[in-house]
């Protein structure tokens, strides 16, 4: 690793230590930007955190986070990633559970009391349940707030805004109403997989529709009279028809067949190195 | 008066307790959210039993800003000065974990001279935030003095980094793969003369005055008592966790930047009081002095840039001569840098503990989660048991020890 990111103990063996300490509630074990990662069986959740705290030679004994995030084209749509910390042994880990909007994730309150914030925060951005945590109230959003902010699908004005209303001599919720839309330009290079319609351009793809004819002039008429009539003699036609003809691809007017290509059979060599 | 006198006579009658002698059932009281003890937007329901403590529960989230929503909808380096906007009072240590965590994931090398400024900006970061913090926890407990006196080393720190990065406060000057500008020469000679002579006299002036006081000592010694196993339950983290008595600095266990070069000590607890994490930032003061000379004398010439033009951007200077320049310049601000798919969790130890960035990028210029792990979470969430059977004015006492600051908090 190049980066100059925080350096814990490596990786080595963790992933085999984990995978016989956990057995069949591990569902997947990673490693990736030299981070290791478990995936584990939600229902074994908490006995999973217990072997991963007290098994020697992993001892993780500190959970400093847990993180939802959101993959809203899921069929379970929402990880929730915890984040462990070994002080012993110098390493951290990430352990994490998939879940939707119905099916309760086991808490862990009980191993580490400082889940129950960690929890409540993740119940109110994502409205993922967690049986066993006593008090699974909201703590960042408003006091009565609707709606799980942090889902993908939440728009980021929020549904209401507030404000003290003379009248009522008290604060008011209203719906959001904004001056100006909220500007999100996508600036993702159209040269990396972005399909762009630029303005104006929207018809350009389409076949073209037949217009109505031109009419002709005296002129075209007279022409066509012509081109109608048998050409006299005809033999070679005036054009050229293939890039032979035209000299297209030579390298000058009298070029002949390419030149072999010196490197195409080199000759062994007998210097040191053969 | 003694008509009066022979009025209330005998209503301290133990056998007719409705008489004079009221029974008093826990009543509950707010603390907050204004109150200038509370550091913040802080309100503290608290339980109690004539005037002791008997419950807390800390309502936060009255400064949530919905940062980490608002992240997802920023380029990468868009989303850096939010993080000054997070612990508004060492603002330098949020970016600092954000922008290792971008160069993780694109695992991008940054050059030595960058990240000496960035930890030679940091420690600078960690005295300013503990002069506020120290200075606000003595004023809390009763005494005047120290607090300005450590604020003017607040604001030699604050006037530094304005001429650092143009800001005194919201620096924005850490950027993914090095910092923004270069310092100018007198810039790093006018503070190592500061941290020479000002530093020092002011602040163990403003500190004699407390360290040894015995009102102090009677207002933190022995109040809330947090012993290593509780400290590592309840996810303690920086000072809170050496005043425990648990030696544990990520910048010692995991070195990132420069700091594997630099010579500190990490000081510890003993009791695990509010005493004890009061002297463990005390000393932490003295230690960052001790870094920052250092990064002083060792910081080398070289670019404060990483030389790869997709994430650094091009040199003005460039820009007038080098078409190059000029699409990579407009390129890096306006598309930004694409970071590979990948998740990370980092790590720093911000003046008030570990501030982590857990961050999920999906291969696009935008991040697709970014998690921002605040300190005074866990430490916060402690303050009911760290307060039960203590006196309401230890609450005071007890926040000021934790160092809690709310733009960090609620996010």
């Amino acid at each position: 690793m190049r980066a100059p990111a925080p350096a814990y103990s490596s990786n080595e063996g963790v992933v085999d230590v984990a995978t016989n300490a956990l057995g069949a509630w591990l569902v997947v074990a990673e490693e990736a930007v030299s981070e290791v990662s478990l995936t584990v069986d939600r229902e074994h959740l908490v006995e999973a955190m217990i072997a991963l705290r007290d098994t020697p030679g992993l001892e993780y004994q500190q959970l400093m986070e847990i993180a939802g995030v959101d993959y809203p084209s899921r069929a379970e749509r929402f990880d929730v990633v915890y984040c462990l910390l070994s002080l012993t042994r110098n390493h951290r880990i990430r352990v994490r559970v998939i879940t939707d909007e119905e099916k309760p994730v086991p808490s862990v309150t009980g191993i580490w009391p400082v889940a129950g914030w960690l929890e409540r925060e993740v119940y109110d951005m994502y409205g993922v349940f967690f049986s066993g945590n006593t008090d699974l109230r909201r703590i960042l959003t408003d006091y009565g707030f609707r709606g799980h902010p942090q889902r993908k699908d939440f728009p980021l004005s929020g549904y209401v805004e507030l404000r003290y209303s003379e009248e009522a001599k008290r604060v008011v919720y209203e719906p959001v109403k904004l001056a100006q839309d909220f500007r999100t330009f996508d600036f993702m290079s159209p040269w990396e997989g972005a399909e762009y319609i630029l303005p104006g351009d929207e018809k350009a793809k389409l076949p073209e529709a037949k217009g109505a004819p031109t009419p002709l002039s005296a002129d075209a008429i007279q022409k066509a009279d012509a081109k109608a009539t048998p050409v006299q003699g005809g033999g070679v036609p005036k054009t050229s028809e293939s890039t032979a003809d035209t000299g297209a691809g030579k390298s000058g007017p009298s070029a002949g067949a390419e030149p072999a290509k010196p490197d195409v059979n080199p000759t062994p060599g007998k210097g040191q190195n053969q | 008066m003694t008509d009066f006198l022979n009025e209330i006579e005998g209503r301290t009658d133990s056998e007719k307790p409705e008489l004079g002698d009221v029974q008093i059932a826990n009543y509950t009281i707010n603390f907050g959210p204004q109150h200038p003890a509370a550091h913040g937007v802080l309100r503290l329901v608290l339980e109690l039993d004539g005037e002791i403590i008997e419950r807390v529960d800390p309502h936060i989230g009255l400064l949530h800003r919905g940062t980490e929503k608002l992240i997802e909808y920023k380029t990468y380096t868009q989303a850096l000065p939010y993080f000054d906007r997070l612990d508004y009072c060492s603002p330098l240590a949020m970016e600092h974990s954000y922008v290792l965590a971008v160069e993780k994931l694109l695992d991008l090398e940054v050059p030595i001279r960058a990240q000496y400024l960035r930890v030679f900006f940091a420690e600078l970061t960690r005295i300013s935030n503990h002069m506020l913090n120290l200075g606000s926890h003595i004023m809390d407990v009763g005494a005047m003095t120290p607090n300005l006196w450590l604020f003017e080393i607040r604001e030699d720190c604050l006037n530094f980094f304005e001429r650092a990065s143009g800001a005194r406060m919201h620096s924005n000057y850490f950027r993914v793969g090095g910092v923004h500008q270069d310092v100018p020469l007198k810039l790093l000679a006018d503070i190592g003369d500061w941290l020479d002579t000002r530093v020092p006299r002011l602040f163990e002036d403003a500190l004699s005055l407390v360290v040894d006081n015995r009102i102090f000592k009677q207002r933190n010694v022995d109040i809330a008592v947090v012993s290593r196993e509780d400290a590592v339950k309840w996810g303690f983290s920086g000072p809170m966790i050496r005043g425990a008595g648990i030696p544990w600095d990520l910048r010692k266990s995991q070195p990132y930047d420069v700091y594997a070069k630099m010579e500190f000590d990490v000081p510890v607890g003993t009791r695990g009081d509010c005493y004890d994490r009061f002297m463990v930032r005390v000393e932490e003061v003295r230690q960052s002095v001790r870094i920052m000379k250092q990064c002083l004398a060792e910081m080398p010439e070289g670019p404060i840039m990483t030389l790869d033009a997709k994430v650094g951007p091009p040199k003005r200077a460039d820009m007038k001569r080098s078409m190059e320049a000029l699409i990579h310049h407009f390129k890096l601000y306006t598309e930004g840098y694409h970071v590979p798919a990948g998740e990370v969790y980092v790590a720093t130890e911000s003046p008030k503990g570990e501030f982590g960035v857990y961050l999920v990028a999906d291969g696009t210029n935008k991040p697709y989660r970014c998690k921002i792990r605040p300190t005074a979470f866990s430490h916060l969430q402690a303050a009911d048991m760290m307060s039960k059977g203590h006196m309401l004015a230890d609450t005071t006492a007890i926040l000021g020890a934790m160092d809690i600051v709310f733009g960090e908090c609620d996010r």
